[in-house]
């Protein structure tokens, strides 16, 4: 059994299943994240783990304990709070202290172990201080530094980036992920944040509508989305529709109507299909060049964007622009869109 | 707005200034000026002295007053504020969509005549009142109970119903102002419901608590109303001799010593007071 | 935490039982204010509004009720817009000031007043308890017309400048309409904690009682007991629907997540 096994939990308000017959393993030591818009299920599903709120069907399994019916007090779990709830009328050290209190630890214990999780979030010198003294960043470790201090079995994030301003928060997510890698806890983050999960997961569950999409690595959520909704949500991409004309024995060839004839690896299939069927063929932006090709089209708009370029490329029989991202100088007049097959993410279409 | 500058905000301050430094400053000048005054009457005439209240500090019957009315004071406050605390704390976290209900539901007799409330306390516990005739007439006893009234016990009593409302709002107030997350966390942490009451909500409620309990205390040492209905000689406060200086005796400069003296001791008392609580609160962790 | 729910309807019956026994009685075919019941009767009602002084007492707290509500309102009017729109040193002190009624024994007040009056050779009257009241009530004003202005929008202000309104016109057409519920809240509000106060009128009011005075005065006399729990039953109900009133008016328009209630 995993680590963190969670089997076909299911959570209703009223009618609506917020999360619906999900299951999930997450390995010992791993990097988990759970990724999707507001109101997928997964903040109902870290609070189930957590033990704020008790499935209405289904078990949770930590470590290979049941935690059906155990409270949250009682779980070997700790959470980083979206707000940090640090409370206000203690100062830092008392604040990381708060979980130790009853383990009885002695004194100079105690105190060591603070220190240690204080030095581990870079916070030394700062236990007196009170919480309305602190930056948000500060509060932001303080508050893993207090997770931390009970070394549960899984530590709990919860959109724990959010209020960081962009420098910040990009600095944090390289530490965070090195803290995971340093201690070997398992951390288990929920985000809407695709950027954030990407950077710091080694694997993540895509949700949506109280279930889940897709499990895999970034990369391979990035390349093989298994659904237009995980492509759509993952990082930008252009999707045009096709039919499958031909199939050989590695190749696809497809109608991809504005794009022209295609072929592409049978492999990018990762779903049953056949000749005549209706399906979805996406591509990333960064993937398609504007020199040599074979689709033309005319630039609508660029935007610099540092280290590469945003294109919007107008091409004949179609409404919607076609987004590019390259490095390079801008080309002036008409383009030519080009790819290589293996680009092309092969999707299945549901109307 | 603030265009013209903050001396139209001043120009509109000026008008409830005048009047309030007419109605209260004066007023309490004018009392200190008295207290310090030679006469024994009404006029102010005489030179300065501190003999009112060398008498005031001085004598043991005065002094067993101004303790009877700190202890009685202080156990109205100490009964009614341990008795609001379950409600506002029901209100804040147990009332749901009623909240708003309740708070109307238990603000609307702080509003009633306190006149009245205290004459409802003197027909209920009198010798021919409500509980002893209902008492003979249940034979639950052959005579009436005469130790119900008339006495520090009555006095508390009545208090302490007087005050019941307003002891919760501030209360109230205090406990909802807690981010319901810092209950979460401190559940994450281990702490069991009463473990996490006793180190987050009643820490965080201390101001709330604190402010309840000046609210009660200060204003009931100097009560007039419940002593005179309701404490009969046992049971009468400092406010009873300020008045009867006043009315009877015409020896205004004592009575105004009088005065002054027990709001310092209020004063003095309420600032010990509110230094423990939030020691004692510290101490929490 | 277990349900507190007795525990909070036991705490409400207690606030409301003592009160209850006033109107109660007041229908008690007795003169003796005790069980059991002897049948009921509405002649104490009827005696009541057949008494002259107190109908003239009751004139009178209507009298000076009306002018505290109408003082008391019109400088917590002013003097919350000043402390919320304008940003002058000494707020604090100056609200702490204003405060101290709430914290002072009534009893002291009371004295205070009467010692000033004395001092400025006016004689004891209602105009003299018209002032003390006002004094007690400028508190409440101020309490809820500041969390009336607080709640209220800048914007609104500058926005009905910048379509063309001068400063006179901009308050009649946008601030006044929104601050109007909180001006009848105070009204309602001081009004009746004039209209019930005893000590300052007791003690300032010379030869005019308020009908809280001529309460006091009839407690002496056990055969006009019953009338009066007849009035204080009155006066409880007519209290309560103000109260109920003015705490609706407080809270017009407000959001509900910002609802205040009591002082």
């Amino acid at each position: 059994m995993a680590f963190l096994s969670v089997r076909q939990v299911t959570k209703r308000f009223g009618d609506v299943p917020a999360v619906d017959a999900v299951d999930l393993e997450v390995p010992r030591g791993a990097f988990f994240a759970l990724l999707g818009p507001s109101g997928c299920g997964k903040t109902t599903l870290l609070r189930m783990i957590a033990g704020f709120a008790q499935p209405d069907g289904g078990t949770l399994f930590i470590d290979g304990a049941n935690m059906n019916g155990v409270p949250a007090h009682r779980r070997p779990t700790n959470m980083v709070f979206q707000s940090y709830a640090i409370f206000p009328h203690l100062n830092v050290f008392d604040n990381v202290a708060y979980g130790l209190r009853k383990e009885r630890l002695g004194k100079q214990a105690l105190r060591a172990r603070v220190e240690a999780m204080l030095a581990t979030v870079r916070l030394e010198g700062l236990e007196s201080r009170r919480a309305d003294e602190l930056s948000g960043g500060q509060r932001q470790r303080v508050a893993l530094a207090r997770a931390l201090a009970k070394q549960p079995k899984i530590l709990l994030l919860d959109e724990p980036l959010g209020a960081l301003d962009k420098r910040l928060r990009e600095a944090m997510q390289v530490e965070l992920r090195a803290l995971q890698r340093t201690l070997g806890i398992t951390f288990l983050l929920v985000t809407h944040d695709q950027e954030e999960a990407l950077s710091m997961a080694d694997q993540v569950a895509v949700m949506s509508g109280g279930r889940i999409l897709q499990i895999a690595s970034p990369r391979e959520l990035y390349e093989r989305p298994v659904c237009r909704e995980v492509a759509d949500f993952i990082g930008q991409i252009n999707f045009f529709h096709a039919t499958v004309k031909h199939i050989a024995d590695d190749t696809v060839t497809a109608n991809a109507g504005v794009l022209g004839i295609v072929t592409l690896p049978r492999a990018s299939f990762g779903f049953p299909f056949a000749v005549g069927d209706h399906v979805l063929l996406a591509l990333r932006p960064e993937r398609i060049t504007l020199q040599r090709g074979s689709v033309a089209g005319q630039i609508t708009a660029a935007s610099f964007l540092g280290e590469r370029s945003h294109y919007q490329v107008k091409i004949a029989g179609r409404s919607e622009p076609v987004f590019v991202a390259s490095s390079g100088a801008a080309p002036q007049g008409p383009v030519l869109l080009g790819w290589a097959p293996d680009a092309l993410i092969a999707l299945p279409f549901t109307a | 707005m603030a265009e013209g500058g903050n001396r139209a905000g001043y120009l509109l301050l000026a008008p409830t200034l005048a009047v309030m430094a007419l109605a209260l400053a004066a007023p309490l000048g004018l009392l200190a000026l008295y207290s310090l005054t030679a006469t024994t009457g009404p006029v102010l005439e005489g030179g300065a002295t501190y003999s009112q209240y060398a008498d005031v500090l001085g004598r043991a019957g005065y002094r067993a007053l101004f303790w009877r009315s700190l202890g009685i004071s202080a156990l109205v406050t100490a009964v009614t504020v341990a008795l609001a605390y379950p409600m506002a704390y029901f209100v804040a976290f147990q009332a749901g969509r009623w909240k708003f209900a309740w708070l109307i539901a238990l603000t609307i007799p702080f509003w009633t005549s306190y006149l009245l409330r205290v004459f409802a306390w003197k027909i209920i516990l009198g010798y021919g009142g409500v509980i002893n005739s209902a008492l003979l007439s249940l034979h639950l006893v052959s005579q009436p109970v005469g130790a119900l009234l008339y006495n520090p016990f009555s006095v508390v009593v009545t208090l302490t119903h007087a005050w019941a409302a307003f002891a919760i709002l501030p209360i109230y107030v205090s406990l909802e102002k807690i981010d319901r997350a810092l209950l979460e966390a401190a559940t994450d942490l281990g702490d069991g419901p009463v473990r996490r009451f006793l180190r987050i909500t009643l820490p965080l409620s201390m101001p709330g608590v604190i402010g309840a309990a000046i609210l009660i205390f200060v204003p009931t040492t100097g009560d007039y109303v419940t002593p005179t209905l309701v404490g009969g000689p046992q049971g009468s406060m400092i406010a009873n001799v300020i008045a009867m200086q006043f009315e009877r005796i015409g020896n205004w400069p004592l009575g105004a010593a009088l005065a002054l003296a027990s709001m310092a001791a209020v004063g003095v008392t309420a600032a010990l007071f509110v230094a423990a609580a939030r020691a004692a609160t510290q101490a929490i962790k | 935490m277990k349900s507190l729910r007795a525990y909070a309807l036991a705490y409400l019956a207690f606030l409301y039982l003592p009160v209850l026994f006033l109107p109660l009685f007041s229908f008690n075919n007795s003169r003796f204010i005790a069980f059991p019941f002897t049948g009921f009767t509405t002649r104490w009602y009827s005696t009541l509004f057949a008494d002259d002084a107190m109908l003239h007492a009751l004139g009178n707290s209507l009298e000076v009720g009306a002018v505290t509500a109408l003082l008391s309102t019109l400088l917590g009017l002013l003097a919350a817009k000043a402390v919320t729109q304008y940003r002058l040193r000494g707020t604090g002190a100056l609200l702490g000031f204003v405060s101290l009624p709430l914290f002072i024994p009534d009893i002291v007040l009371g004295i205070a007043l009467l010692l000033l009056l004395g001092a400025i050779g006016f004689p004891l009257s209602l105009a003299g308890v018209a002032l003390g009241h006002a004094s007690l009530c400028v508190p409440f004003a101020l309490t809820v017309l500041i969390a009336r202005f607080e709640g209220f929008d800048r914007n609104l202000e500058e926005a009905s400048a910048d379509l063309g309104e001068g400063a006179w016109m901009t308050f009649w057409r946008v601030t006044f309409p929104l601050v109007l519920p909180g001006i009848a809240a105070s009204l309602l509000l001081t009004f009746i904690t004039s209209f019930d106060e005893f000590l300052l009128a007791y003690f300032l009011s010379g030869t005019e009682a308020t009908l809280p005075v001529y309460i006091w005065g009839q407690l002496r006399f056990p055969d006009r007991l019953p009338m009066v729990l007849a009035l204080g039953a009155l006066i409880l109900v007519a209290s309560v629907a103000l109260v109920v009133l003015a705490e609706w008016a407080r809270n017009l328009g407000v959001a509900p997540g910002k609802k205040s209630i009591g002082a």
